[in-house]
Order: structure tokens, then C-alpha cells, then sequence
């Protein structure tokens, strides 16, 4: 193989991390993708490289501005940008909310939650504000590829990034396309 | 005499009086579908089941059968419509297939599945819809009700209950129900239903059943809906 690694970044968003751990169930098929693949940007390793990457699996949807100026982000450094896992594409779990305001949201949790007791809704401004509503990824940027699931299957991972390394359009077969 | 037309280039023969998916159906050609099911009157809503007649647009439930058609069924052109109105039935409600009980039993999810649809690609809605669990065996997801019209029309003909209808406007179309509250509670439905088992959905759910099938085990986990149309 003298092709170029691919160079990847990774990262979960308003996520609960399942969808990285279902990337890591690989298991040892991650030995024949380490002589295709590099991860250049990704909680799974110490790097944080800025530099151009070639796939950018991102993982849940937006639920703060940090979220969104972080996806902002990867749009630009990524050619190819993926939605992984049932958050990143209609909002998930996370977008229970989206029936609730945010300052209904706020005040059920912190002035009237369970032992709750010195009531005051978090405002340090190391906070990220929340969004209005919890959004799908494919509201802010363009997206290329989705990877349905909760999470998508190991083999759906492997899937789509064997068949973007030797240049072929992906295409999920139908026990790896499922919604949940 | 039967009469022949022609379904992605195959010879389908039709009794005068049938519909062109029922024609399909006898011939065991899958026409995606989701507000027909056999024995119920079509009403053509979904518009899932749109083919295309002589290269003119039309639902396969409510056009008559006739001599000289040709028509375009799974092709990519058609298909890709489907797929596109399957994804707005998606975002027009609150379908979330990972807690959903009704996950690998539901056609709506299995049509998806077997137009290849991995993402919504409209704009969500995320609209604001009522869950009523008064009642003690079936509860109704307002989230997930499509609007197909399949309840009612059980509840009237074969439960002979008249429990449901359609009532609003637009996006604000909901599944009423009849009763002075509106609550399922105070009406006598029942579990055993036909109103309950024909939802294609997870709007209609018999409590106490849930979560009965594992993943991997269920309906449509490994087979799609165009196999198993045919299997019963």
C-alpha cells in the first residue's frame, strides 16, 4: 500500500462518547487500519493537530456554542465530514429538551431539582451558553457522510473509512445502516 | 380475462378493478408503502407508494390498473423520491429509533431502511406533540404517529369502536381521540385492538409488552420490509 494515511480526527460533540466507543470495538482491526489511517485529532490520542485533515468523525449534535464554534472548526479542517451516530444526525437523546425552553430546562435542574440546596443557575462565564435547541449537525455545516446508529456497529466505522481510503463511495450494507 | 401491464419491465397480470399495487402484490412485486395495508381502503396520503405510470407520477393504492401501462417502480429516479419523503415524515415528527419500543417492528424505520435513508437531510421540526397514557393497556406517541389513518379506519370497520380521527390542519394534523376528555382513558379500547396492531408505527403501543424482542431477534433487524412483505 504506498497510498498516503488518511489523516483523522475524531470528536464527540453533545454525544454520550458511545459512538467513539463502538470506533474503538474494532478491536484488532485497527491493525490493518493503523497502516491506512492516522488519528491526528481525537480524544483517543495526546495529539491536537491543527493541520488539515482528510475525515473528521464527529459524534452528537450541538447543544452549546462551544459545540458549534467547535464543529465551525472541523468543517474547515476536514475534506470529508462525517455524522456519527443517531445525535450528530437528528439531535438524539439530547434533543428531549428541544420541547423545553432552556430557561425551563436550567430552572427544573438547578432551583427546583432533587437536594438541590443552594438554588442558583450556573452563570461563570467558563460555561458555554446553551443553544436555543439541540441541533443535528447537518443544520450548521454541510455534512458528507452519515453513520446511522446508536451507536453505528464497529463494522460500519470500518465501512466507510476502508471504502474513503481506496477512493470508493461508501455504501452501508443493511444490517449496518439501522437507527438504533 | 386477465390483463397485463408492465412493472420495471416485468409482465404483471391484473384482474379489471384492481389497484396497481394489489396487481403488484399478487405478483409478489414490493411496492414501498406505509398508509395502504391490505384489507383497508387507500387514501393515498403517504404518497410512499408513487410510482411512475407512462412517466406521469402516481400512488400505486388509488390508480386503477389498466392495459398499456408501463410502469417505473424501483428505479433509482423513484426511489430516491420515496427516500426523500420518508425523510420528511422523519423530521416532520419526533422519531427517535433508540429508545423507541417499536425499534425493529416499525415500517416506517424499515422503509427507511430499504431506501438506504442514513440521515433526515431537512430542517427538524421538533414539534411540540401530546403523550396520553391515561388508559391501562395502550398508550399513544403523538411523536411517532404519521397521520396514516390506519387506526381509524380499524377502530370504525373492524373494532366497530369509532375511537379515532384525524383532526387540524397542516402541520398541526393530529390523531384525535373520541372521548369527552379527548384521553384514551375514558374510552374502551383495548389491547387486542386491531386499531393497535395495524399502527405501523410506534404511536399505538400495548403497554406491558415492550422491549420484548431483543435486538438482533426482531422484524426487520437482518431482513428488510420488501422480503417479508410476502412472508405472512
Amino acid at each position: 500500500m504506498s497510498k498516503a494515511k488518511l489523516k483523522i480526527l475524531t470528536s464527540s460533540l453533545a454525544g454520550c462518547f458511545g459512538c467513539h466507543m463502538s470506533l474503538l470495538d474494532m478491536d484488532e482491526r485497527w491493525l490493518e487500519l493503523a497502516d491506512l489511517v492516522e488519528l491526528v485529532r481525537s480524544p483517543l490520542v495526546d495529539t491536537r493537530s491543527q493541520s488539515r485533515c482528510d475525515i473528521g468523525l464527529i459524534e452528537g449534535g450541538l447543544c452549546n456554542e462551544e459545540n458549534i464554534h467547535l464543529l465551525l472548526e472541523f468543517r474547515e479542517q476536514c475534506k470529508i465530514l462525517v455524522a456519527v451516530g443517531a445525535c450528530a444526525i437528528n439531535g438524539g437523546v439530547p434533543a428531549l429538551r428541544n420541547r423545553y425552553s432552556v430557561a425551563d430546562c436550567l430552572e427544573a435542574v438547578y432551583l427546583h431539582g432533587l437536594n438541590v440546596t443552594q438554588p442558583q443557575i450556573p452563570s461563570d462565564a467558563e460555561l458555554p451558553l446553551l443553544t436555543d435547541k439541540v441541533y443535528p449537525l447537518q443544520e450548521w455545516v454541510k455534512v458528507d457522510y452519515s453513520l446511522p446508529g446508536c451507536p453505528p456497529p464497529a463494522d460500519a466505522f470500518f465501512q466507510l473509512i476502508s471504502a474513503l481510503h481506496d477512493g470508493r463511495e461508501p455504501d452501508l450494507n443493511y444490517v449496518n445502516r439501522h437507527f438504533d | 380475462m386477465n390483463k397485463q401491464i408492465i412493472i420495471d419491465g416485468e409482465v404483471v397480470t391484473y384482474r379489471p378493478g384492481q389497484t396497481l399495487i394489489q396487481a403488484a402484490r399478487e405478483s409478489g412485486i414490493y411496492i414501498p408503502h406505509l398508509c395502504y395495508q391490505p384489507g383497508y381502503h387507500a387514501i393515498g396520503s403517504c404518497r410512499v407508494c408513487m410510482v411512475k405510470v407512462n412517466g406521469r407520477w402516481a400512488s400505486a393504492c388509488t390508480t386503477l390498473a389498466a392495459e398499456g401501462q408501463v410502469i417505473d417502480n424501483r428505479t433509482l429516479e423513484v426511489d430516491a423520491h420515496r427516500k426523500q419523503i420518508v425523510q420528511m415524515l422523519f423530521v416532520e415528527g419526533n422519531h427517535y429509533c433508540p429508545y423507541c419500543e417499536k425499534s425493529g417492528e416499525c415500517d416506517l424505520q424499515a422503509t427507511a431502511y430499504e431506501l438506504n435513508m442514513q440521515e433526515d437531510h431537512f430542517q427538524h421540526l421538533y414539534p411540540h406533540r401530546s403523550l396520553d397514557t391515561s388508559h391501562a393497556e395502550v398508550w399513544l406517541d403523538r411523536d411517532r404517529c404519521i397521520l396514516c389513518g390506519l387506526c381509524v379506519q380499524a377502530s370504525a370497520e373492524q373494532d366497530n369502536k369509532h375511537l379515532f380521527t384525524l383532526g387540524g390542519r397542516g402541520t398541526a394534523t393530529q390523531l384525535l381521540v373520541n372521548s369527552s376528555s379527548g384521553q384514551l382513558g375514558e374510552t374502551n379500547i383495548s389491547a387486542a385492538d386491531e386499531a393497535v396492531a395495524v399502527c405501523p408505527v410506534g404511536a399505538l403501543m400495548k403497554k406491558q409488552s415492550i422491549y420484548s424482542r431483543r435486538s438482533g431477534e426482531r422484524t426487520y433487524d437482518k431482513t428488510p420490509i420488501s422480503k417479508l412483505e410476502f412472508k405472512a
